[in-house]
């Protein structure tokens, strides 16, 4: 039973043997899904102020508030349904965690192939600051430069790539160095053909693979270090929470027992980055040679 | 002969690996005489360095001897349990390896290091211990001892490290070490010294050596036995004078032909056509029979060890004319 | 070697010269630098005497070397909210983050270096599956998550540990630390677990990765051929060998788990810098937040120093120099 697989193909038929992976897979894809229908899904719109009744807030899981329909997770101090806010934050964690994994990919990934196609100077100038960022942690990369920025959407993705670029491009710049002493590149150069042909078709490809997986592992670590600055208060502002948000809100209520608040996005939350690490960890694992058979 | 030292019989490690089993070495046979050197001959692949590991019950997983006997002075080294066999490791039988760079642990001395190989079979004290590791050291011909012992690997040349290797071999006076392409990764200059060192020490210490090398020339120089190995079968054995001047198996006769040395100047260098099969997919019958000129039906069966006296070969096809020695 | 600890030095040295420009000008050109020393609420006319007073209407690179002389001299500024020096300041709160951090570091490193070892040596032993399977849990999961959990389990829950603040300090050697009392020892355990986990998966990985490698050498080999036993080889070999790569990793986490300080601190109320920085952010206490960042750095670049130091000392080859 030999059919010949397209790659795309046969990399499915390997990841389909690790049952966790595809309960990963299917889990982020769920949820991907929550966030994107959230406004059609939840019972109730969070960020509509007129909404929300302050006699309704704190209330446990199971509660019918004002509006008529349960609130399956409680509400939080706000008054809102915690089910509702949850997806809406979802959204925000990964609209977030997105947009930072994808702008950090296209700048690391530029300067990593830049520096290993010049060469020189510019190479050891790039790489030399790259090095630098990746021995600063990234959390206090992006304290100080929310601290510097001030609060905002924009700020705070920018705070994310600052803070994470570096391993895109670390990783880009090594993949294509290798590409780059190989016979062919120098063959390719010598030829007619544009040298951004060349590193279009030829080096970039080669890169893919360590890229895919440092993406998946990053998205998980920017929706991870976003929750965690929100949390500290230094990420969206209030009446745009995100999960990190949400728990940072319901922090001072789980003295008093009052746990769901916090817990329930928090569960989210840890249920979306782990399932995204398994993933990545999969596809890692496959796109290892040392590892094949 | 006199009871031999060491005497293999049919021995057969296996590695259990994702792909399938591999079969590194299978079913090899041969007797060592006391203070006998033996060349154990192949390219890579043919299974030699781990025919050396499996003497010493050194395979590391998913590999794992699965048949055969190895008797060291009588006793069968496979039946033992695992504390018997380390007593015996180092004491008994023991290995150099290829690479001195690797075998020596940069971040120790070579004192220290000596001096653990001393108390894991003796009880001496620290004096009596270095002591025993300076003559060792003198005896390999590295002079001032007593300084070189404080010394780090890495203050050494590769030739040095590897004396050092053989001087550990050494500490215990055992009745068989295993040398696994030891001077393949130094000067040929320097080879030549250590060949000549090592025959010198085996033969003041009565020590049987078993010399795994993928070079010939090398070990027919030292060796007064050889046993040629391929697809991890020793297809030839025999003293090496008779084996280098009328070999039997096509494969040994291949192998004296591509040296240069049998090469008339000026004569392009003889090959054998081919190259080793995978031991993961190995043909059915004689492993040789798709490269071998003299093959024919019959070489689909697996040929069995034929002896002659002290020598033996598996072949169906054996030559039978002398090997060409250029004018 | 001597002239290696120079080298180092000297690297240093540029290292935290070019830090200190970097902060400079993140600070005084982007923003307005009138803030770091003016409190945002004051009225035009003492923002215009202050700028001339303190020369802000000056060229730049004046101001730097003032900014670098002021430094040196150890003047950091003057706290917008405590109203004291900052240097005083951070001085005051420092010995708890180190406190903290120190304990964490030291734990997470000598639990997570055995496990791995173990984990590495018998890597299909179940306990060692086990260990890696919650290794990855420490990597994947948000600290800040980890410490809520524990504060609910074990201070809600349970009731058996503190939910924050740091407990009684005796004071040795000038300095007051509270892990020598009872009251400090339990304050100090949750945040120094939070604190540790990331730490810990990380030096479960790496160690395990590292004997895993080591113990497939040529010269584990050769010492197993030489009939060393196991135990011998494990503790005279490859505790030596793996120190080098936990070394290095041992050097950079710290300066990491001196960040991740800032969320712990803050979850657990502990009054160490990590806490103070946040606050300072929040109310937009400039000098302290500039001063943060130079002792960040200075930091960083000491325990890199430090670590080439160490480094110096265990590996032979870099003390001996080139081989004979």
């Amino acid at each position: 039973m030999s059919v010949d697989r397209s790659p795309l193909g046969k990399f499915w038929a390997e990841y389909r043997e690790n049952k966790m992976a595809v309960v990963a897979l299917i889990i982020v894809v769920l949820m991907i899904l929550l966030a994107l229908f959230a406004a059609v899904i939840s019972p109730q719109n969070p960020y509509d102020l007129a909404n929300l009744s302050l006699m309704d807030s704190r209330r446990p899981p199971g509660f019918v508030g004002s509006g008529g329909y349960t609130h399956l997770l409680g509400t939080d101090p706000q008054g809102r349904d915690l089910l509702s806010a949850i997806f809406y934050g979802l959204r925000i964690s990964i609209q977030i965690g997105l947009a930072a994994g994808l702008v950090s990919l296209s700048i690391g990934t530029t300067l990593g192939i830049l520096a290993a196609y010049l060469g020189g100077r510019i190479e050891t100038l790039i790489m030399r600051l790259v090095d630098l960022q990746l021995s600063f942690p990234a959390i206090l990369l992006a304290l100080v430069i929310v601290a510097m920025l001030g609060q905002g959407k924009a700020q705070l993705i920018g705070a994310l790539v600052a803070a994470q670029y570096a391993y895109f491009a670390r990783t880009a710049y090594g993949a294509a160095k290798a590409e780059r002493g190989k016979d062919y590149i120098e063959a390719a150069l010598a030829t007619p053909l544009s040298a951004r042909l060349v590193v279009w078709r030829h080096m970039l490809p080669n890169c893919t693979p360590p890229l895919i997986v440092v993406a998946t592992v990053q998205i998980a670590n920017s929706i991870s270090l976003e929750a965690t600055l929100s949390f500290l208060g230094l990420g969206l502002p209030v009446t745009e929470p995100s999960l990190g948000m949400l728990i940072s809100n319901g922090f001072p209520y789980m003295m008093s027992g009052r746990y769901w608040i916090s817990v329930y996005p928090g569960v989210a939350l840890i249920i979306l980055i782990v399932a995204i690490n398994i993933v990545g960890d999969q596809v890692r694992d496959q796109f290892n040679p040392r590892l094949r058979k | 002969m006199s009871d031999p030292v060491l005497s293999v019989q049919n021995l057969t490690t296996h590695f259990f690996t994702r792909a399938g089993v591999v079969k590194a070495v299978d079913g090899v046979s041969f007797d060592l005489a006391r203070g006998e050197i033996m060349g154990l001959v192949g390219e890579s692949g043919s299974g030699k360095t781990v025919t050396g590991f499996s003497l010493l019950g050194l395979v590391d997983a998913p590999g794992r001897i699965v048949d055969g006997s190895v008797k060291l002075n009588g006793t069968d080294l496979l039946t033992l349990p695992a504390s018997d066999l380390r007593a015996r490791r180092g004491r008994e039988i023991s290995m150099i390896f290829q690479d001195p760079i690797a075998t020596l642990n940069p971040m120790l001395t070579i004192g220290q290091q000596m001096l653990l190989a001393v108390e894991a079979h003796e009880r001496l004290s620290k004096r009596a211990a270095t002591a025993r590791a300076a003559e060792l050291l003198t005896q390999v011909g590295i002079p001032s001892a007593e300084m070189r012992l404080r010394a780090y690997p890495h203050e050494f040349s590769g030739g040095m490290r590897q004396r050092v290797a053989i001087a550990i071999a050494l500490l215990h006076r055992p009745a068989v070490i295993v040398a696994d392409e030891p001077t393949t990764a130094l000067d040929v200059s320097i080879q030549a010294q250590i060949l000549l060192q090592m025959r010198d020490l085996a033969a003041e210490t009565g020590t049987a050596m078993i010399w795994i090398s993928h070079d010939l020339a090398v070990v027919s120089s030292l060796a007064s036995k050889l046993a040629v190995m391929y697809a991890g079968r020793i297809v030839e054995q025999g003293p090496t004078a008779d084996l280098l001047r009328d070999p039997r198996h096509p494969y040994t006769a291949g192998l004296i032909a591509s040296l240069p040395a049998m090469t008339t100047p000026g004569l392009p260098l003889t090959q054998i056509p081919g190259t080793t099969p995978s031991l993961l997919s190995l043909p059915v019958g004689c492993p040789f029979a798709p490269r071998c000129d003299r093959s024919s039906e019959e070489c689909q069966r697996d040929p069995e060890m034929t002896d002659q006296g002290d020598r033996g070969w598996r072949c169906f096809h054996p030559v039978t004319r002398p090997a060409e020695v250029p004018a | 070697m001597l002239g290696f600890v120079i080298q180092r030095f000297i690297q240093a040295v540029g290292v935290m010269a070019v830090m200190s420009v970097i902060v400079f000008f993140g600070v005084y050109a982007i923003g307005n630098p009138i803030d770091i020393v003016i409190p945002p609420d004051a009225t035009q006319e003492i923002r215009e005497e202050a700028i001339s007073r303190l020369g802000l209407d000056r060229p730049l690179i004046e101001q730097y070397f003032t900014f670098v002389s002021n430094l040196l001299q150890g003047d950091l500024g003057r706290s917008f909210v405590y109203n004291m020096p900052v240097l005083e300041l951070i001085g005051g709160r420092l010995p708890a983050t180190l406190e903290l951090v120190l304990i964490s570091v030291v734990s997470a490193t000598v639990l997570g270096v055995s496990l791995g070892i173990y984990a590495g040596y018998r890597p299909d032993s179940w306990v060692s599956k086990t260990i890696m399977a919650v290794s990855v849990l420490g990597f994947s999961v948000p600290s800040f998550w980890v410490g809520l959990i524990l504060i609910l389990f074990f201070a809600v829950n349970l009731g058996w540990l503190p939910a924050g603040g740091r407990g009684e300090t005796v004071e040795i050697w000038g300095v007051a630390w509270s892990f020598p009392t009872l009251s400090g020892l339990s304050h100090i355990v949750l945040p120094a677990v939070n604190l540790a986990l990331f730490k810990l998966a990380m030096m479960i990985r790496l160690a395990r990765a590292g004997t895993r490698e080591i113990m497939l050498t040529d010269t584990i080999k050769f010492a197993r051929a030489a009939g060393l036993s196991e135990g011998t080889i494990l503790r005279r070999h490859l505790l030596k060998l793996i120190s080098i790569p936990i070394i290095t990793v041992f050097g950079l986490e710290l300066g990491s788990t001196l960040a991740f300080a800032v969320v712990t601190e803050t979850i657990f109320s502990w009054p160490g810098v990590g806490k103070l920085i946040i606050d300072s952010i929040a109310v937009l206490d400039r000098p302290v937040m500039v001063a943060y960042l130079i002792l960040v750095a200075f930091l960083f670049v000491t325990i890199n120093f430090v670590i080439d130091l160490v480094f110096a000392l265990i590996d032979p080859r870099v003390r001996k120099g080139a081989s004979a």
